[in-house]
């Protein structure tokens, strides 16, 4: 016993250190997962008899009109929670300076990231308020009528995106600030000598070596706007009737909401998320394995 | 050596029997009087119960109030209590499905209440079997701004007409005649369910609620062109998606808004916002189709003996308690409610007693809508009706989509 120890030490010692890891991974990701996949074949109100129904909840799933409502705004939360990355990187370049107090403005342009979801939802609806909030306010003072942003269902859910913009592209700022730290002056020095500056000095010396800053942003922001709820629930509780509704929070509609408690129809709609989620996270693992054996 | 021993037996045996008689004599209740209100008038209820049977020990958890629609699913599956809190109709129908609710006939018979709660017996009836006490209801109505209807001259309106010619008056002074804030959806059930029940009558309306009649029948759209010129004529407040019921009680206390269709429990925020009993009124939703009788919506909370309670006898001997006449008046009068038990007396406020009246004259007690109609339907009922009121011209499409609905449910 001690000598096989004693010979597999080295390839024992990080098994035994991500045992906990592992564990807790398994017991609250992996397993309910399954059980996620498992339910969605039962009709199941979560007090009575559970029913096998086989596919039944995927077929009702595809002919529910808010299953596509969803799905449609779940893409264009996809699309356009990308504005983050570019916001980002401009904010990032503008505050790479040495000014006087440049740190309590990176500070504040950092704050939005660290308020609550909730916060940031209510300040919005405030923000977009038809007859008291600051958004109408100025657009009557500009001589528009008044839009109730979050009540019109072909605004409501820019409106929410706008919103959670703002913390999002912080995120992505600090993610950039980071990277423009590691830049190697000498690069710079080597282009400014080749008579590069500008657009062409950002495009061709300074992002590529902002690549692994920006991998991560892509993945977070892809990974954020799949999860998008708070915002949704504290602004507009996925209504106008429905209408800014993603997969995220429909589901947490069917299995616990007031009206829901459909358990065995949420969790098939779980499972279509986890679906289009593992489209990306293979992406992105095939790209972190490729760049593990250095292709 | 023996001594000794004895007395380890004697000690062991009365600890046994404090104890048992300690887990006979406990009560505990599970409810949702998260606020000041209902929290004082629920306390009182107990002290007066503990007072009336010193043997008994009440435990009351209390949860907040939107929170207890979440955990109650929780406890009653794991750690019952012995009476729970509820509502009546359709929202108790899955517990009793479930076989976590247990009735309790045997209340009923022994305190005659068959004949003293006749009016919110149906709400409380499944499967021929009574599965509660309904310890409270109030009237859903009109509450109006008294004074302004008096400065133009308006009259309380009794028929679809007045109705009618009173809000294009208010209209024309540039008050909104009807404020609502249908973002948290229930608030459009009450025009819709008052619509019906004055259009179609108390039966068909609950032939709907329970998925007998089509929604694409021509009595729902009867019922639905009476709402359509409401929405038609632009009598509710224009951005009322964006708020919640509380938030549409502003312009109302302001002198912007004359009508609200809403329970009761308004009255207290509005006698926050400034309201005194001279501005506010109350009046019953008018007639509509002529001869129909009147029939009201009364939402009637509840209590319920659990299935799985530890302590059944004593949780019957406190339904009991709250089902009596005494009781319920100094409880209700707290709650600033109306009292289910006809023997009770109601409290002196104008709104209780404008909706003791209409009650009292009522030809059937509706719930409201998310309480009588299944949750799944109510919640797309709810949702379609707030579509309805902004994008009138889909009017077709939404009923098609409901018919649907209640095809699929049912």
């Amino acid at each position: 016993m001690y000598s096989y120890w004693k010979n597999n030490q080295l390839k024992l010692t990080p098994w035994i250190f991500l045992a906990p890891g592992i564990f807790m991974f398994c017991l609250y990701v992996i397993f309910p997962i399954f059980q996620s996949i498992s339910l969605s074949f039962y009709d199941w109100d979560g007090l009575g008899e559970k029913t096998y129904i086989g596919v039944e909840n995927y077929i009702e799933l595809l002919d529910d009109e808010d299953f596509y409502t969803s799905l449609k705004n779940n893409l264009i939360w996809l699309i356009l929670t990308f504005v983050a990355i570019p916001a980002g990187l401009f904010s990032a370049l503008f505050l790479n300076q040495t000014v006087r107090g440049i740190r309590f403005y990176k500070s504040l342009f950092f704050f939005p990231f660290v308020i609550s979801q909730v916060v940031v939802g209510m300040v919005f609806s405030w923000f977009y308020d038809p007859t008291n909030g600051l958004l109408n306010q100025m657009l009557e003072g500009m001589g528009f009528n008044p839009v109730a942003i979050l009540a019109d269902e072909d605004y409501a859910t820019y409106g929410i995106i706008a919103a959670s913009l703002w913390p999002q592209t912080a995120y992505c700022m600090i993610l950039f600030l980071t990277g423009l730290n590691s830049v190697d002056p000498e690069q710079i020095e080597a282009g400014r000598i080749d008579n590069a500056r500008g657009w062409r000095m950002l495009w061709y010396v300074i992002l590529p070596q902002l690549k692994p800053a920006t991998f991560i942003a892509v993945v977070v922001t892809v990974i954020g706007a799949l999860r998008s709820f708070d915002l949704i629930s504290v602004m507009t509780r996925g209504g106008p009737w429905g209408s800014t509704r993603v997969l995220a929070y429909f589901m947490y509609e069917k299995a616990f909401s007031e009206y829901g408690y459909r358990m065995g129809y949420a969790a098939a709609i779980a499972v279509i998320l986890l679906a289009i989620m593992m489209v990306y996270i293979a992406i992105i693992l095939y790209r972190m394995y490729r760049t593990e054996k250095g292709v | 050596m023996k001594k000794i021993f004895k007395n380890q037996i004697a000690l062991a045996l009365a600890g046994i029997l404090a104890g048992t008689s300690a887990i006979a004599g406990t009560l505990v209740i599970n409810g949702d009087t998260s606020d000041p209100a209902p929290k004082a008038a629920f306390q009182a209820v107990i002290d007066g119960f503990e007072a009336e049977n010193p043997d008994v020990n009440v435990v009351y958890n209390l949860f907040d109030h939107e929170g207890y629609k979440a955990a109650i699913r929780n406890f009653l599956t794991a750690d019952a209590p012995d009476i729970a809190f509820w509502y009546a109709g359709n929202r108790m129908a899955p517990y009793v499905d479930a076989g976590l609710f247990a009735p309790i006939d045997d209340v009923w018979a022994e305190q005659g209440l068959y004949t003293l709660m006749k009016s919110s017996a149906a709400g409380m009836t499944m499967d021929g079997k009574k599965w509660g006490i309904p310890f409270s209801y109030y009237q859903v109505g009109m509450y109006y701004r008294q004074d302004i209807f008096e400065d133009l001259g308006i009259a309380v309106p009794k028929t679809w007409d007045q109705f009618m010619s009173a809000s294009a008056t208010l209209k024309a002074n540039d008050i909104t005649p009807i404020t609502i804030g249908t973002k948290y959806l229930w608030t459009t059930g009450c025009i819709f369910d008052y619509l019906n029940l004055r259009t179609n009558g108390y039966d068909f309306h609950m032939d709907l609620a329970n998925g007998n009649v089509a929604w694409t029948d021509d009595r729902v759209r009867a019922t639905m062109a009476k709402y359509k010129e409401l929405v038609d004529k632009e009598y509710f407040d224009e951005n009322h998606a964006s708020y919640t019921w509380q938030e549409a009680l502003g312009p109302l206390a302001s002198g912007e808004g004359a009508m609200v269709c809403m329970g009761n429990f308004a009255v207290a925020p509005l006698r926050e916002l400034g309201l005194d009993d001279s501005q506010l009124g109350f009046f019953q939703f008018p007639e509509i189709t002529p001869g129909i009788p009147m029939a009201e919506e009364a939402p009637s909370d509840t209590l319920h003996l659990t299935a799985n309670a530890k302590n059944p006898t004593d949780a019957k001997r406190f339904l009991a308690y709250a089902a009596r006449a005494d009781v319920q008046t100094s409880w209700n009068a707290a709650l600033g409610q109306l009292p289910t038990n006809s023997g009770a007396e109601v409290a002196d406020d104008k709104f209780i007693k404008a909706g003791f009246e209409q009650l009292n004259n009522a030809s059937a007690l509706s719930q409201y809508f998310d309480r009588d109609i299944p949750a799944e339907m109510a919640a797309l009922g709810m949702e379609s009706l707030q579509e309805f009121m902004v994008k009138p011209e889909r009017l077709e499409k939404i009923l098609e989509r409901l018919e649907k609905a209640r095809q699929k449910l049912y």
